[in-house]
């Protein structure tokens, strides 16, 4: 298969492995954050963890749409789908998290309307199907999914359609990331640069941390060879006392950006005064809010969301692991009473999310 | 582990969640030792011969998809049963349960279906019954069937026979149906021409079993749950690792397209006209090339080998020499595929 197979290639694999264990200095131990749960989910699935040495250590982040979104807002959006007007649509990632009183598909076995969706022009076109129905788009998303996003309710405002409205979860990286920069129990020395995100946002917007915090980031595609060549350019550099912007995934992410989309999401969002993140608590200006001139599509004008918080389970960890500052099995009840069949956070649940990703392809606790 | 409150699509993956839904509610209370070894068909021995016995519901959604039909596979996947548990298949009984308001013409069309594969398959439809419900309590048609078998002489499949170091073998590319029924439903803008490989796999395993019967140990057909959970069942059951190649198990590149892009691992998809199989070692190559001059088998291979450790878990190795471990299909990414 074209784009994958090559990334694939057992030789070149082997090859960069070479490399990297030829610049790891065996005296150093590196931390190296991996932002995206995509990286997280390919470094488990190809088993790259084991592959590279020991004192090459890599930290999960917080790029994980579901698991960065706090208990309070999943139970907000099911709460709207307590209405039996409403049909409440969803990507599949947010199907089996869970919330204080179950995940959308424990609510949907006992009757609520509750779709998955691959789309939110999808979740549009159900709106036009079913007039008398409400339907609401559970959105989430870093800026991977915003422009979709924001692209429906631009349609819905040129198709006039009025049974639909948009419950806006979409948070922004940039933040994220200076937060973690800015936690004083975190010591890195370089990032896996988002890749997905980068498409959109493109790589100048990264110059704070290689400038201002003075870390090597590389942007990086999501294939075994990929998060490889990323890991040697990040050694590189910290070999070279450099500390650059770099992008490896250029067959996809233009330096840039992409101009439309970034313009579609300045038409339709705002930046949220702050936002809460699950693990990192409240950050600034973190978030996207529907602007006025769409807030007629606003889920949370329409049913008068309330703004609640709710603090995860007490034994659960989540935070912990998501700030990267405890390895998934370190958690108190990973692999016992929070499993991917019944997941207490949403770390367990979305293949992005460390822990289901540890869950599913490790066997061995001993391989870290 | 604690069983949910309600029935949860899930339930009916053929994961993890159905797995606990039969051990924990089904074996609980019917216990006995011809239901015990939760295995495709019922063994039932009468006078020095061999029986097998099993049922099979379907409700796949759409009724007809590229390649097939809910009223073939009805009779497919019951003949799959009863083949991988190493009996001829004889005879089926068919139920119907009709949603009022049907059009005749799909009815007529699936008992046609149902006629051609039982002809294709060498078995007699002997009987069955017809249900009616209300319009809006049924999905058009679900369909019961009912086969029954004799097992061959000198066939003793058993996982306890498995031993560290015997081969397993898988008769063709995994995935087909799971993404082709996936794919009809129209609900994602993919194409890709696929077809389902819904088939009979009797004409493949009765010469291994004319080979060497007793060097076959373990067979299954990979549906519901795909690869990786029938797997995961035979690696529970048996207490060894089972070790697979990654590269070797064949998977058509539509199959990996698909699964690349909606975030699906091949292992979990489901196939209706494939098996696998533990044989022993030494019989292993033996058997491969059987299977590949057989037509439909041309690319069966041998794609692992039963390993000391891990114990109780399936581990896949890449060329490059990464390995990660296969899980049983968790939740339900594509429900009501058969």
């Amino acid at each position: 298969m074209q784009y994958v197979d090559e990334f694939r290639d057992s030789r070149l694999i082997k090859k960069t492995i070479e490399t990297i264990q030829q610049l790891a200095d065996p005296t150093v131990h590196y931390r190296i954050m991996e932002v995206c749960g995509g990286h997280t989910f390919s470094i488990y699935r190809f088993g790259l963890h084991a592959l590279i040495p020991s004192n090459v250590e890599l930290i999960h982040g917080p790029g994980c749409p579901v698991c960065v979104l706090p208990m309070g807002r999943i139970d907000e959006g099911l709460r709207i789908a307590e209405d039996p007007k409403v049909i409440l649509t969803a990507f599949g990632d947010m199907m089996r998290v869970p919330g204080q009183t179950g995940s959308p598909l424990v609510l949907k076995a006992k009757g609520r309307d509750i779709r998955m969706v691959y789309s939110p022009l999808d979740s549009l076109k159900l709106a036009k199907e079913h007039p008398k129905k409400e339907v609401v788009f559970f959105a989430i998303g870093f800026e991977t999914t915003a422009p979709a996003t924001a692209l429906t309710l631009l349609k819905a405002q040129e198709w006039g359609i009025k049974n639909f409205s948009v419950f806006c979860n979409h948070v922004l990286i940039l933040p994220a990331i200076r937060a973690i920069l800015d936690s004083p129990d975190m010591r890195l020395d370089g990032f896996i640069g988002p890749g997905h995100v980068s498409t959109v946002i493109g790589c100048r917007p990264y110059a704070f941390v290689a400038q201002n915090y003075k870390k090597p980031i590389v942007i990086s595609g999501f294939e075994p060879l990929d998060i490889l060549e990323s890991i040697l350019r990040i050694l590189r550099q910290l070999k070279e006392k450099k500390s650059e912007v770099e992008n490896q995934y250029g067959r996809v992410v233009p330096w840039e950006g992409n101009r439309t989309a970034l313009k579609l999401l300045e038409r339709v969002f705002e930046l949220r005064s702050y936002f809460e993140w699950r693990g990192l608590g409240f950050i600034a200006q973190s978030a996207l809010k529907i602007k006025k001139e769409f807030s007629y599509w606003d889920a949370e004008l329409r049913f008068g969301t309330q703004g609640i918080t709710l603090t995860d389970p007490k034994a659960a960890q989540c935070g912990e692991v998501l700030k990267g500052v405890l390895k998934p099995y370190q958690c108190k009840l990973f692999g016992r009473s929070c499993n991917p069949e019944h997941p207490v956070g949403a770390l367990m649940v979305s293949s992005e999310g460390a822990c289901a990703a540890y869950f599913h392809h490790v066997y061995q606790k001993t391989e870290l | 582990m604690k069983l949910e409150q309600c029935i949860e699509l899930a339930h009916g993956a053929g994961g993890k969640s159905s797995r606990r839904l039969i051990e924990q509610v089904i074996l609980a209370e019917c216990r006995n030792p011809l239901l015990e070894p939760l295995a495709d068909a019922a063994i039932i021995e009468w006078d020095k011969t061999r029986y097998a016995l099993t049922t099979d519901s379907y409700v796949v959604s759409p009724l007809a998809f590229p390649g097939g039909s809910i009223g073939e596979l009805a009779v497919n996947g019951t003949v799959n049963d009863l083949a991988v548990s190493g009996a001829k298949p004889l005879v089926i009984l068919s139920s119907w349960i009709l949603e009022a308001g049907l059009s005749m013409e799909v009815f007529q069309r699936e008992v046609k279906a149902m006629a051609r594969a039982a002809k294709a398959a060498s078995v007699i439809i002997a009987g069955g019954d017809t249900k009616v419900v209300e319009h809006g309590k049924g999905d058009g048609l679900y369909i019961t069937t009912t086969g029954y078998g004799l097992v061959e002489p000198g066939v003793n499949l058993d996982p306890h026979r498995v031993e560290v170091g015997d081969k397993i073998l898988l008769s063709g590319p995994i995935g087909d149906h799971g993404i082709t029924v996936l794919l009809a439903r129209g609900e994602i803008e993919l194409e890709a021409t696929l077809k389902t490989d819904s088939r009979p796999l009797w004409p493949m395993i009765e010469p291994m079993i004319r080979l060497e019967p007793s060097a076959i140990k373990w067979m299954r057909d990979p549906t519901r749950g795909g690869l990786a959970s029938v797997l995961n069942e035979l690696a529970h059951d048996i207490g060894f690792g089972v070790m697979i190649e990654e590269e070797l198990i064949p998977i058509r590149q539509e199959v990996r397209g698909a699964c690349e892009i909606l975030g699906l691992d091949p292992l979990h998809i489901a196939s209706e006209g494939q098996f696998v199989a533990v044989v022993d070692q030494k019989k292993a190559v033996d058997f491969q090339k059987l299977l590949n001059d057989i037509p439909g088998g041309e690319e069966a291979r041998i794609i692992g080998v039963i390993s000391d450790k891990p114990s109780g878990k399936v581990v896949t190795l890449s060329a490059y020499g990464g390995s990660r471990m296969v899980d049983m299909l968790v939740g339900d990414p594509l429900p009501r595929i058969c």
